[in-house]
């Protein structure tokens, strides 16, 4: 397999931002996902909102793990730089980039599997350091290239494509970026993409460590809890209804709420979603941690923007008076210090 | 007190080792009586072998003067400062026959630890500082500096350069100045007074040290990052390794800071573990920043994974091992070459990277800059593996030189107005045949926008599960790494190159081999030396095994590493390569290297 280039064809009537630039200026390659995927629900988000802000393509760095959902930096803003690095820990390579160039925007997208397990050290310390980038975690619950075993996401009694429970507590991304700090945390709905294109916006633009964690339902291995479509079933029932390869081809869910919804995943279960009423108090970081807990607890993810505040007046730059100026672009005389200096120093040594 | 040995008089040539508690203020007094014989012209090397422990364990410093300007690691150590009572037993032994050994006679120690065939002299310096200094810590410190004194009267080092060089220490609290100098004053007059001084080993001046420095290889490597234009450091924290990062950080809060506005042209991350470190160092080089991360042994074991991603998608990496004893945790205050294996091929599949050997500080400094120049050059890492005998000793080198003409390599990276005029920007084609493609800088050009990965990709950067297009790229990296071995610094030989027999060695041997050359010479044994100083190893190694009938592969670790590396990267024949190794986790001394040559050597061979 391998890669696929959209065509491009513009058409002339396409709306154009500040930069006279369609949508299609920000697509990237096709996306090899299976069809009905929620990630490429927020690929289609992250496109959406970055031609929004008449982002010039170049001035957006694209960073990933490895995972299905570290495949989608492919995805869009095909004429933005992309890295698609080792398992867990884009935290790292996008903490250098950054070092070496603070004047660019950068947006990692990882997954559970990505985030919370191998690399939950290296995204809790990329917000300890408040990274000035975007992070959004494409949350499914499982590992999908690997076949459905449990993430650490997945909540506790759950149950796999083969029928076991779940039996460890879920690691909750939002939870766990507001103990730690960070500065700017949301959560958005891959089906919701009018919610989730301000947050990614708003994200983009915090100056400083934005998290958002991204429900993402997996229509492969998400897709059979009481389903006639299970490893039990199949075998009871003799004839093969399902093959492990075989992937159906679903819609993508997409829904419009209010206030509250319950969203019928692909497999039959639900997500309920409960969106912040205006009236809450996003600044209080203890007070947006009692309020998820306890949404949680009733099972009930809580969506929108949860966190935000002036941590990100301290990023990782500003911790260390770096330069304004990118540190890849300071010429060599002003980083040498000379033949004079080096045989005055030399002094101390003798 | 034994009666008085006869010794033979030597005058700059003898071995002091100094046996301390870690944390009661040694090093200050053991530095002041090395730079105090340095300051005298006087060639000098200290070697310190401490515990990895902060404080209450034993640790040794020795150093060695030699009016030869020998560095290795001396061979038997002639005076012997013990001031640990823990390590008086195996102190005494250690002195050589007509030796001297110093204690604090403030308590009596047992005679039965005594020996015939040294002196034994008894000084009571915890007495003389606890009647003349008020305070436990303040005592403590000032016992060890009092020895300096009575070091000086015992060896005949130059009072006055004494003096001058603790005024210099303390120029900021001159209170220090006096007490120190009390405490030295009451070691010297309780010597001159009590002990027949001087001994028959004394210092006089020379003048062996013009243009020469006194300076540790970690310092001279931090300070090589900052004059190679390195703005992003990150690391970890591990011995042996650290001073490294200090250093760098050190001199760019000197050089790098702006006066004005205290904006700093450079960045130091602390990274959660080497894994985050060299994720950095990828990130930033990626992103067109000279980056670069200090570690050692257990630091490039968890940075694989990394090595072989910037391997494979050719993004540069500098990386300094300083190398301590392995495996596992191992000792990780003692001195190895045992990270060669692992650096030459760091990760999983067909990896092969570029070493660099630094054989002393001045070296960490020079090839700094060729670390950065080859790594952006050949857009891969480059480990500069050096060792903890180099890293944390003070050695003596000339002093460090930089040339104002040097510009950095910065590779084949297009500019902006490069990009646009390309039709289409591909990233890992070889236009120019040397196996090195181009690459672009986010932020740059629209044009320029490529995708990096580590899974398999063909010539023009894409996705690919084509094994012939996987191929391709696999086969133009080894074309890659045959341009390095023209372009990495050469080995050097030492004699004609048409002897019989040879020796092959790297870094830190250097001393050692070099010592032991002459001692061979005297032995009627004459060999060719050659120092690889990289990997790939250039012509001039093959040259070397082709010419040579046996040749002695001199290295610090116990399975021959280096040897290895050779029967598998040339085309010598194995048993032509004789292994002489030093594994003990100290330095090595010139008589191993002379005694393992020896007892190898056939008669005739030589003829």
């Amino acid at each position: 397999m391998t890669s696929i280039t959209k065509p491009k064809v513009a058409h002339p009537s396409l709306p154009r931002n500040d930069l006279g630039l369609t949508r299609r200026d920000y697509e990237g390659s096709m996306s090899t996902l299976c069809a009905g995927c929620g990630h490429d629900s927020v690929t289609a988000a992250i496109v959406e909102a970055v031609w929004g802000l008449s982002m010039r393509p170049q001035d957006l760095v694209k960073l990933s793990g490895i995972g299905c959902s570290s495949k989608t930096t492919a995805y869009f803003v095909g004429a933005a730089h992309g890295f698609n690095s080792v398992h867990g820990r884009m935290p790292s390579v996008a903490s250098g980039a950054n070092a070496a160039n603070r004047t660019l925007k950068y947006i990692g997208i990882s997954g559970d599997g990505d985030s919370l397990s191998i690399g939950l050290g290296q995204l809790s310390h990329a917000i300890r350091r408040n990274l000035d980038m975007l992070y959004v975690i494409e949350n499914n619950g499982v590992y999908g290239l690997t076949k459905g075993q449990f993430s650490a996401s997945a909540d506790l009694g759950t149950k796999s494509k083969k029928g076991e429970a779940n039996l460890q507590t879920a690691i909750d991304p939002v939870l766990l970026a507001l103990t730690l700090g960070a500065g700017f945390v949301a959560r958005g709905f891959s089906g919701d993409k009018a919610q989730l294109i301000p947050l990614i916006q708003a994200g983009l633009r915090h100056p400083g460590f934005a998290i958002i964690d991204v429900l993402s339902p997996c229509v492969t291995f998400n897709d059979h809890e009481g389903s006639t479509k299970s490893y039990q079933y199949t075998r009871d029932h003799y004839h093969a209804a399902v093959e492990t390869d075989f992937v159906p081809r679903a819609t993508a869910i997409e829904v419009n709420y209010e206030a509250s919804a319950v969203v019928p995943l692909h497999d039959g279960s639900q997500l309920r979603l409960r969106k912040l009423d205006g009236a809450f108090d996003t600044s209080n970081r203890a007070a947006a941690y009692a309020h998820i807990a306890a949404k949680l607890q009733e099972g009930e993810h809580v969506t929108g923007l949860i966190h935000a505040s002036a941590a990100g007046e301290h990023e990782m730059h500003t911790q260390n008076h770096t330069v304004t100026t990118a540190l890849n672009a300071l010429p060599y005389a002003e980083l040498n210090p000379g033949q004079a200096a080096l045989s005055k120093l030399m002094a101390r040594y003798c | 007190m034994t009666p008085q040995t006869t010794a033979t008089a030597r005058v700059n040539d003898l071995v002091i080792r100094f046996a301390n508690v870690n944390g009661t203020g040694s090093a200050s007094a053991n530095n002041l009586i090395m730079k105090s014989i340095f300051r005298m012209g006087v060639p000098v090397t200290g070697k310190n072998y401490f515990p990895s422990n902060i404080q209450g364990l034993p640790t040794w410093y020795e150093i060695r003067v030699s009016k030869d300007g020998y560095l290795a690691r001396g061979e038997q150590i002639d005076v012997l400062v013990a001031m640990n009572i823990e390590t008086y037993a195996r102190d005494v032994k250690d002195v050589a026959p007509g030796g001297f050994l110093v204690y604090d006679s403030t308590w009596s120690r047992s005679a039965l630890l005594s020996r015939d065939d040294i002196t034994v002299l008894g000084i009571p310096f915890a007495r003389l500082c606890n009647e003349n200094f008020d305070g436990l810590r303040n005592r403590t410190l000032m016992k060890n500096i009092c020895y300096a004194g009575a070091m000086a009267a015992l060896l005949n080092i130059d009072y006055e350069v004494i003096r001058k060089l603790v005024t210099e220490q303390y120029a900021s609290k001159p209170k220090l100045v006096d007490a120190n100098m009390k405490a030295i004053e009451l070691g010297y007059q309780y010597a001159q007074q009590h002990l027949s001084c001087p001994l028959p080993f004394t210092i006089a001046r020379m003048d062996s040290t013009q243009g020469q420095v006194l300076i540790d290889g970690n310092t001279a490597a931090g300070l090589g990052c900052v004059y190679a234009g390195a703005t992003v450091g990150a690391w970890y924290p591990i011995t042996p390794s650290t001073s490294l990062m200090d250093a760098f950080r050190g001199f760019c809060e000197r050089y790098r800071v702006d006066p004005e506005t205290h904006e700093k042209k450079f960045i130091v991350l602390q990274a959660e573990d080497e894994l985050a470190a060299i994720g950095m160092v990828i990130g930033a080089s990626w992103n067109g920043a000279r980056a670069f991360t200090p570690t050692s042994g257990p630091g490039i074991s968890l940075m694989n994974e990394f090595i072989g991603l910037a391997y494979y998608a050719e993004v540069p990496a500098v990386l300094f091992d300083v190398q301590r004893v392995g495996p596992s945790t191992g000792m990780p205050t003692r001195t190895q070459q045992c990270d060669v294996l692992l650096c030459a091929y760091a990760s999983h599949g067909d990896t092969r990277h570029v070493l660099l050997f630094p054989a002393n500080p001045k070296e960490c400094f020079e090839l700094a800059p060729v670390a950065f120049d080859l790594a952006e050059r050949l857009q891969t890492p480059v480990f500069v593996l050096s060792d903890l005998d180099i890293g944390m000793n003070d050695w003596m080198v000339p002093a460090l030189q930089w040339n104002n003409d040097y510009t950095p390599d910065r590779g084949k990276v297009l500019s902006k107005e490069q990009i646009d005029e390309l039709p289409k920007f591909q990233r890992y084609l070889d236009p120019d045949g040397d196996g090195i493609p181009y690459r672009t800088l986010p932020g740059v050009s629209p044009k320029g926008g490529y995708f990096t990965r580590g899974s398999s990709h063909n010539k023009f950067g894409g996705y690919t599960e084509d094994s012939a297009e996987y191929q391709e790229v696999l086969d133009r990296l080894v074309r890659k790494f045959n341009t390095a071995k023209t372009i990495v610094p050469p080995a050097i030989l030492l004699g004609p190159g048409n002897r019989a027999i040879g020796i092959l060695s790297y870094g830190s041997c250097d001393e050692a081999i070099k010592e032991s050359l002459h001692q061979l010479s005297a032995a009627g044994v004459e060999v060719d030396y050659l120092r690889v100083r990289a990997f790939p190893f250039g012509a001039e190694v093959d040259t070397f095994l082709a010419q040579h009938q046996m040749i002695y592969v001199v290295e610090q670790n116990r399975d021959a590493q280096l040897r290895s590396l050779l029967v598998l990267e040339t085309e010598v024949e194995k048993r032509k390569l004789v292994p002489v190794l030093h594994y003990d986790g100290m330095p090595m001394t010139a008589r191993f290297v002379t005694d393992a040559v020896l007892a190898h050597t056939p008669v005739d061979a030589t003829l």
